[in-house]
């Protein structure tokens, strides 16, 4: 449908248009704050990662052992289904395929579960192959609580919100089972390039 | 657009008639799209401020500078105007007496409000709601404004509502003053032994400042929902 908006025009630079998405903003050099719940605040002491479900060897990494794991730096564009985004993001962190590794597993989905009860859900293939980080640290700072601190999951080419903060770890699923907002009507995979925000879309 | 009116010095109520709406529950939002000549759009997400009663669609929408849709919808758009909405949408930042009919009486747990400025669209929403409803479960709102030019929805604002003044209250003014702080939220507020459900509404520093107090007092993480507006022009 293209219903025109009389005497709507554009007010925001187009330079930028190639690298946004449909129905989506640059956010320029702010970087806007969402959760559904408050902010939880674990200290490293008390943090780990595990991965667990369907996997031969579940694993957990205290705050030492997964800061000691390999790291790699990610700079990349982020779409938060509330239309904004925000351009060159620079983070580090651990890339999943690395957490994956060595807990030998043969199935095809995962549920991220984080501080605070929130969930979401991945195709194992959309957080695997270079695709998907748990992240710690944000334009060279460690990741503030707002932000998912200690550590969030890092899935730029979907929604934001498939970035859980203050993720605590992966839980491998046979099944599809949908996370917090893919059960209040989000979509099940949020492609941003697709537009699917909503189920349905 | 049947009509648009200011509803306080820097926010416009603007009215809508939707074919074909499959109604709401209070605290939903709509999308809003608008598409230029040059097939241009642009998307933003507006909290619907009226019950599921009242057959028309009402928006308040607050004139920011430097916006794209709010100014628009703001100053441009006139009664008679047609724009794409989508909606309702979400099922997470709701309330709604229906919900609650399953649950006697006694054993409802009450519903806590805290507002930060136009954040308290959806609560109005609610809150004429659960009027209409005949005050099924005890509601309560806290909400603070800016100044009393700044108040929205007064006509919903009562003996269950208090609202704080945090830059200067008129001469006469016998409410509350100053933010949202711990103190006001131990006075007006249901306390964490009454088990409130607890909505935050307002820009991102108020929601983080107000959730964090909560959690402080002693409210249960799990029952604090938070939404956020104004994320295009909230420096972070």
């Amino acid at each position: 449908m293209s219903l025109v908006s009389r005497g709507f025009g554009r007010r925001r630079s187009g330079t930028t248009d190639d690298r946004l998405p449909p129905g989506q903003y640059d956010t320029g050099s702010r970087f806007p704050v969402l959760s559904a719940g408050p902010t939880p605040h674990t200290p490293p002491a008390r943090w780990d990662f595990s991965v667990r479900g369907e996997v031969e060897t579940p694993r957990t990494w205290t705050w030492e052992e997964f800061r000691a794991l390999p790291r790699e730096a990610i700079s990349v564009d982020i779409h938060c289904v509330t239309k904004w985004s925000k351009f060159d993001t620079r983070w580090e962190g651990v890339a999943v395929d690395t957490l994956l590794a060595d807990v030998g597993t043969r199935t095809t989905h995962v549920l991220a579960f984080c501080d605070g009860g929130y969930t979401t859900n991945h195709r194992l293939d959309d957080v695997t192959g270079g695709r998907a980080w748990v992240v710690d640290t944000y334009d060279g700072e460690p990741l503030a609580p707002e932000h998912g601190g200690p550590a969030r999951l890092l899935v730029p080419h979907l929604y934001f919100w498939k970035s859980a903060k203050w993720v605590r770890g992966l839980m491998l699923t046979r099944t599809n089972e949908p996370g917090f907002w893919e059960t209040f009507g989000y979509h099940d995979r949020g492609d941003p390039w697709l537009e699917q925000r909503y189920s349905g879309d | 657009m049947a009509d648009s009116r200011p509803a306080s010095a820097r926010v416009r109520r603007l009215v809508f008639d939707v074919d074909g709406w499959p109604g709401h529950l209070p605290g939903q939002h709509v999308d809003v799209r608008l598409t230029a000549e040059d097939g241009y759009t642009a998307e933003r997400s507006y909290s619907i401020a009226s019950p599921p009663e009242d057959p028309q669609l009402h928006l308040l929408v607050e004139d920011l500078d430097g916006g794209e849709v709010s100014p628009y919808l703001t100053e441009d758009m006139r009664p008679g105007d047609v724009l794409e909405l989508r909606g309702p949408i979400g099922g997470y930042f709701v309330w709604s007496a229906a919900a609650d009919a399953g649950t006697p009486a006694e054993q409802r747990r009450p519903v806590q409000l805290v507002a930060g400025g136009a954040g308290v669209s959806p609560f109005l929403a609610m809150l004429d709601h659960s009027r209409r409803a005949g005050d099924p479960t005890p509601v309560r709102l806290l909400y603070s404004a800016r100044s009393a030019d700044d108040v929205l929805g007064e006509e919903l604002l009562g003996p269950q509502t208090t609202v704080t003044l945090t830059r200067g209250a008129p001469a006469g003014w016998t409410g509350r003053t100053g933010r949202i702080d711990a103190d006001l939220l131990r006075r007006e507020a249901f306390a964490p032994a009454e088990r409130p459900r607890v909505f935050v509404c307002g820009p991102t520093v108020f929601v983080e400042a107000v959730a964090g107090t909560l959690v402080d007092l002693g409210h249960d993480p799990r029952s604090i929902r938070l939404e956020r507006f104004g994320g295009s022009t909230d420096p972070q």
